[in-house]
């Protein structure tokens, strides 16, 4: 479904990404773990057209996306839950609902899934008319992710979901991901938390300074001496 | 066609009935004292200049407070519609109203031109690459011979209270309507947070150049009438003061409010006016002004709240399940 082969990226003489592949299959929770400043960030961000690759193809059900701007790229349906949540705090929930559907024009469809996405976070019906700046952590991170799923994306790009979150939270957040996957969204994971990443994924890629060092199944990397050294902590 | 319905009915709900009496009811007071004689000439300039400073303030905060662009250019603009609409009437022997769009319309060209380059930039890089524009417009007009230059460009007064307001209200009616519509939403997205609103699917550099093209039109549109009602205008007129002049009215009335900001330039217009017989004094009274509103209502008037009128509606059943 999502191809990426030998993308190189630079933050002006920065060399982000040195020639990065992987893929994401149909209904599949793919994970990206890696370090603080391996490029995890950078490579959704590729992804998603906020930040163009200088060599190597990139693309989405057969179609190229170096050649599509993000608007576009949201259209086709891919979604960015960027990192640090980033919600519209001065909006209230629902506005921040309704501008995650601002490329749809179907208003039937928009609400059914307003109604979804309720039923997934009740804590967001609770709270649809509060100020987004005002909720808990917790609460913004399921918020962010709600945004993201009105646009109805096939794949839901994820970027740290977990980050400064209690691990009670955490383990909710993981289990709506496994949620979200499994009514037909396919998922890429980026995380820090490997433990967790790695335990509801079906794939994974370690990245290491702009490259991808280990892939395979999530299950069998976990069992390996370098990702237990590594990644999670012994 | 239930749509149709639907805005028709929108429209002439009871509140824009009242508004639109309130307004005719204020523009015939102010009407009538002028024609009895009861306020002279200077009430009449500064009402005037009211309407026009509304009309820059709700434009200037469309870019800043709505956009969330600090652009300080604003004087710029002015003075393109000032000087591209008196082209028209007194060089060309053009009508008013074809003074009043064609001033407005180059004003917008320009923010688009200017806006495509410059709104890449950020925050205080942005505030001085548009002040330093402003400025760049005011020494063209300056070194403009055939418009004047630096002795002032003779404008017949045509403009007069009727003129004024409605444009005034025309105006803040559009941007109004520009606030709450999808596109609206989108400027005030990418307000809140650039990086989310591209996530979104928000063409991000799309609707700051849209809003700068808006507020530089309407800033047009105000110099044209300036222009049409002073007599002469000056470049010395469209420094970057000006531009201050605006902005300050703007976040004294409240950045991202409509009512905030007419409130403001209503204040600031009045309180300069009266005051314009203690040059000093002036100064040194709104500056205290400013000090005890930072400190006090740091946000400005209203912050980012409106003074909705929603009152005069009265409350339809069914709304606790609106989408907020
Ligand atoms: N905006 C930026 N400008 C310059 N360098 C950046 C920028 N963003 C990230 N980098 C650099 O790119 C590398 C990868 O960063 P990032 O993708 O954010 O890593 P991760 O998400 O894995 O922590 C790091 O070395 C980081 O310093
Ligand atoms: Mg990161």
């Amino acid at each position: 479904m999502l191809l990426l082969n030998n993308i190189h990226v630079f933050y002006g003489a920065i060399h982000a990404l040195k020639g990065i592949s992987f893929e994401v299959n149909k209904g599949e929770i793919v994970t990206l773990i890696g370090s603080n400043g391996a490029g995890k960030s950078t490579c959704l961000k590729t992804i998603s057209g906020l930040l163009r690759p200088k060599e190597g193809a990139l693309s989405f059900k057969d179609d190229d996306l170096t050649v599509v701007d993000a608007p576009q790229i949201v259209a086709r349906g891919i979604s960015h839950v960027p990192e640090g949540r980033r919600i519209f705090a001065n909006m209230s929930v629902s506005e921040n609902l309704d501008l995650g559907a601002y490329l749809r024009k179907d208003k039937e469809g928009i609400k059914e899934d307003r109604e979804e996405i309720f039923t997934l976070f009740p804590r967001l019906k609770e709270r649809r008319r509060q100020l987004a700046g005002t909720l808990s952590g917790g609460e913004q991170q399921m918020l962010a992710m709600g945004r993201a799923l009105m646009s109805k994306p096939e794949l839901l790009l994820l970027d740290e979901p977990s980050m400064g979150l209690a691990p009670i939270l955490v383990k909710q957040i993981f289990e709506i991901i496994k949620e979200i996957n499994s009514s037909g969204t396919t998922i890429l994971l980026v995380e820090q938390n490997a433990r967790m990443a790695l335990s509801i994924a079906n794939r994974a890629y370690v990245l290491e300074t702009g490259k991808i060092v280990l892939s395979g199944n999530a299950q069998e990397l976990m069992a390996t001496e370098e990702v237990r050294k590594a990644y999670l902590g012994g | 066609m239930s749509n149709m319905k639907m805005s028709k009915l929108e429209i002439f709900n009871r509140k824009n009935v009242i508004m639109l009496f309130l307004l005719l009811l204020v523009y015939g007071i102010v009407q009538l004292l002028f024609q009895n004689q009861i306020l002279n000439k200077f009430y009449m300039m500064t009402f005037i200049l009211v309407c026009i400073y509304i009309i820059l303030a709700v434009s200037q905060n469309l870019i800043t407070g709505f956009t969330g662009q600090l652009a300080i250019g604003h004087a710029g603009f002015m003075a393109i519609g000032a000087y591209m609409s008196a082209l028209v009437t007194v060089k060309l022997d053009g009508s008013l109203i074809a003074g009043l769009i064609f001033g407005s319309i180059v004003a917008a060209f320009a923010g688009i031109l200017i806006g495509i380059p410059t709104l890449r930039l950020k925050g205080d890089y942005l505030a001085i690459a548009t002040l330093g524009l402003g400025e760049i417009v005011r020494i063209i007009f300056l070194n403009t011979d055939y418009l004047g230059g630096a002795t002032g460009f003779q404008v017949p007064k045509v403009i007069n209270w009727t003129w004024a307001f409605w444009l005034m209200v025309i105006s803040v009616v559009v941007i109004k309507n520009f606030i709450n519509s999808s596109h609206g939403r989108a400027c005030i997205a990418v307000r809140e947070n650039e990086i989310a609103a591209e996530a979104m699917g928000i063409n991000t550099t799309k609707y700051k150049v849209m809003a700068f093209a808006i507020g530089a039109l309407f800033a047009g549109l105000a110099g044209a009438i300036y222009a049409n009602y002073m007599y002469v205008i000056l470049p010395g007129t469209f420094s970057f003061l000006k531009s201050f002049e605006i902005l300050v009215m703007v976040v004294l009335g409240g950045l991202g409010s409509i009512t905030g900001c007419i409130i403001g330039a209503g204040l600031m217009t009045l309180v300069s006016a009266f005051l314009a017989n203690y040059p000093e004094m002036r100064m040194v009274i709104i500056a205290v002004l400013l000090i005890l509103l930072m400190i006090y209502r740091p946000n400005g008037l209203l912050g980012n709240k409106e003074f909705k009128f929603d009152f005069l509606n009265p409350k339809k059943k069914g709304e606790e399940n609106g989408t907020a």
